[in-house]
């Protein structure tokens, strides 16, 4: 039983959910004044690799198609920005849409390729793109600086901010974000979002549905690679240089793991993901320097253990307990697409290996 | 920072102030606190044994009353040889855990992802491992910064130095890395033999990503030239090695220093195809038999017994880790007041002998001069260890 029940689409039930996105935006308003400046920097991390994490979310949570290799997308738009910057004159913020853009259109044609190929398949082409781009960078040093990488000016605060410097990336990351996720959260609710479910569900059925797959597959991949573009953008912002090292394939895991950590076809879990892997590898190698890859990699699989579609999977099921909403729907609420979602991901994890369709 | 963000100003790590007496942070009257990040994990996890080495000095000393009776507490983070794992690192260092200084972090692109804001925090970032010319050719834009070991260029030079004396007609054939480390090499040795009889009559480059060189050795072996200039690391050095003994060219091989570890690279090429090979020291190398009974190198090795027990004391990184962490004691001891800016002042004032680097090698730096040590000296493997030959060899980098 729930402590309330609210009607859904009720006056209650718009203020309950206006009352927590106002507890959010509080709580990120106030990260910057309550911590000293090194977790500031592990927060606007966060807020990097969230967006990051997002853009995988909606490739893989919800249309079904697997990158393993969306690090490249995210150093596509780290150097992106960083050449931008090293030989034009263009202000900082400028870079962001301009990274957007490339990693979009990187992204389109690696969506040509999903096209024919599925599951493991298409895993692998964009695993060997993510081994591919530190080999490249480097071809191209008069471009990319080779293995020297490039320095670049961190965006300062405007001294009418009286903001520090590691407060005011903190806040340029948030305010890049913001829009981003609110962007998601439109798309998955909405046709396109339904679309892409559909897609993932059943090809076939989706087809006879009207679903012109091929636009939708690459369309797809040109989005999710655009918010890792700008991710990467910002991560050059956040550390002032690039170079290939940055760039490894572990960077790509991180965000396969953050989706399944903070949960498969969830808007908001990306952020809980990104807090994971920013937080907990930390803390993994605090407690045993030694084995802080075997605690981090014990902690990832408790975690799957634990909470079955994510940490979004757990809040949900704890907030039913709080609160219950009833009613019927006007068009599809966000919540219930959600879990269709999640079922849906559950569901092709248990096909297994047999995932991959003819 | 304005009063109204609530953050207590001393978070910054501002520079040590000319006429103020008070202590920065990450320094009492009793303890100093440094920072180092280091790949304990990762692909270049074998070069984590430096920080060990600097460790096991370190507590060395602190049993003997630390310097100017300040205990010294070297905290270490792990990187994975990652460069924005070695940023995060440099901040929690400095922001979170308070260090005095940083000190010995490992890799060239992790310090130059680290250098900037080191210099902006005015926090020293000393002895960083690396031989990459950079980290000592602006002084002026990286106050702060300072390298240790001979760098690349200056290890070129030596080599020039020696084939000029050894060999004044010898037709070199290069195989270099494709990066700021083969560069620095070749721009050092090309700068060295400049005027000279000696030249240049092939080059082939790789990438470390690239599987083997054995194609570019076979085409280096095809060249006519008398002379091999090998610039690698570990991997390829024993890659190059294999391939030139297999080839048959029966070159002057000239191994860089990074590469001429004989347990990690010519045990398992097998020793008989390493004889011959010469390369350069500047430290005491614990497996040659020559310093078996040196004081300095006793110390260590009762040392790094006692407060690092897994440590292998045969191990040259471990020695590199012990004879840099020295080096900074020393600059500690001889720092005026507590300050980071007096540290610094030390550190580009040095002239120092130390017992486990070669004998008349020399810590020196002047405020114009960023290189601590530009003396090596040329060996040679007799087939079971590398042997010093003739005395050392001063070539400035610059």
């Amino acid at each position: 039983m729930s402590l309330m029940t609210v009607e859904r689409d009720s006056a209650r039930h718009k203020q309950l959910r206006l009352a927590g996105l106002a507890a959010l935006a509080l709580v990120a308003v106030a990260i910057p004044f309550f911590f000293g400046p090194y977790r500031v920097s592990q927060f606007t991390l966060v807020l990097i690799y969230a967006v990051a994490v997002l853009g995988l979310n909606l490739l893989v949570g919800y249309s079904g198609q697997i990158s393993l290799g969306h690090g490249a997308f995210f150093c596509l738009g780290a150097y992106t920005g960083a050449i931008l910057l090293d030989k034009t004159s263009i202000p900082h913020l400028l870079t962001v849409p301009a990274a957007a853009l490339v990693c979009f259109v990187a992204g389109l044609a690696l969506g040509l390729p999903a096209l024919r190929l599925r599951g493991l398949y298409l895993a692998l082409v964009t695993l060997a793109i993510a081994i591919a781009t530190p080999v490249l960078i480097k071809r191209f040093d008069g471009l990319t600086g080779g293995s020297q990488g490039i320095t670049i000016a961190q965006p300062k605060a405007p001294s009418s901010l009286g903001l520090a410097d590691d407060q005011f990336l903190y806040f340029l990351s948030l305010v890049v974000a913001v829009p981003l996720f609110w962007l998601a959260s439109g798309i998955v609710r909405r046709n396109v979002g339904r679309a892409l479910i559909a897609m993932r569900d059943d090809e076939t059925a989706a087809r006879t549905m009207g679903v012109n797959l091929a636009t939708f597959k690459t369309r797809a991949f040109g989005l999710s690679a655009a918010y890792a573009g700008v991710a990467g953008s910002l991560f050059t912002f956040a550390n002032g240089f690039v170079a290939p090292e940055s760039f490894t394939l572990t960077v790509s895991f991180a965000f396969l793991a953050a989706i399944v950590v903070g949960g498969l076809a969830t808007v908001a879990g990306a952020l809980f993901g990104a807090l994971f892997i920013v937080f907990v590898p930390v803390w993994s190698s605090d407690v045993d320097e030694a084995l802080s890859g075997v605690i981090y990699g014990a902690t990832l699989i408790a975690c799957m253990y634990v909470f079955r579609g994510g940490i979004m999977g757990l809040l949900r099921a704890a907030w039913s307990r709080v609160v219950e909403v009833q009613g019927s729907i006007k068009g599809r609420n966000q919540d219930e697409v959600a879990e269709v979602a999640v079922a849906g991901a559950d569901q092709r994890a248990g096909a297994g290996a047999g995932g991959v369709r003819s | 920072m304005p009063a109204a963000c609530g953050r207590d100003s001393s978070s910054g790590g501002g520079g040590g102030g000319g006429g103020s007496a008070s202590a920065d942070p990450g320094i009492t009257k009793t303890s100093i606190k440094l920072g180092g990040s280091y790949p304990f994990s990762g692909p270049a996890s074998a070069y984590g044994t430096i920080g060990e080495g600097a460790k096991a000095y370190f507590k060395f000393l602190n049993a003997k009353g630390g310097v100017n009776g300040r205990k010294i507490d070297f905290m270490t983070l792990d990187d994975g040889y990652e460069p924005p794992k070695a940023l995060q690192n440099a901040r929690r260092l400095v922001q979170q855990e308070k260090v005095f200084a940083m000190f010995n972090t490992l890799g060239t692109p992790n310090n130059l992802a680290i250098w900037d804001f080191l210099n902006q925090q005015k926090v020293p970032q000393l002895y960083v491992a690396t031989g990459a010319s950079a980290f000592g050719a602006d002084i002026k834009s990286h106050p702060y910064t300072i390298g240790w070991q001979p760098n690349y260029v200056t290890e070129a030079k030596v080599y020039a130095d020696y084939l000029k004396k050894a060999k004044p007609t010898a037709k070199v054939a290069v195989l270099y890395q494709n990066d700021g480390f083969g560069k620095d090499l070749l721009g050092g040795f090309t700068e060295g033999i400049a005027g000279s009889g000696i030249k240049i009559v092939k080059k082939e480059t790789y990438n470390v990503t690239d599987p083997t060189v054995a194609a570019q050795v076979g085409r280096l072996a095809r060249s006519g030239a008398d002379t091999f200039l090998n610039i690698t690391t570990p991997k390829f050095s024993a890659q190059a090695i294999a391939a030139v003994a297999k080839s048959g060219w029966k070159p002057l091989h000239i191994l860089n220093n990074v590469g001429a570890d004989k347990n990690l690279v010519l045990k398992p090429v097998g020793l008989q195809n390493a004889k011959g090979i010469v390369s350069t020291a500047y430290f005491k190398d614990p497996q040659d038999a020559r310093w078996k009974d040196d004081a300095a190198v006793k110390e260590y090795r009762d040392a790094l017994k006692q407060y690092s027990p897994k440590s292998d004391p045969e191990d040259a990184f471990n020695m590199y880790g012990w004879t840099v962490a020295a080096t900074m004691a020393k600059a500690l001891e001889q720092m005026k007041k507590p300050t980071r800016a007096a540290l610094m002042d030390a550190v580009r004032n040095m002239s120092l002998e130390q017992g486990t680097l070669l004998p008349g090698n020399k810590v020196e730096t002047s405020p114009t001069d960023g290189y601590p040590l530009e003396g090596m000296q040329i060996t040679k493997f007799d087939g079971q260890n590398w042997k010093l030959q003739g005395s050392l060899i001063e070539a400035k980098a610059q």
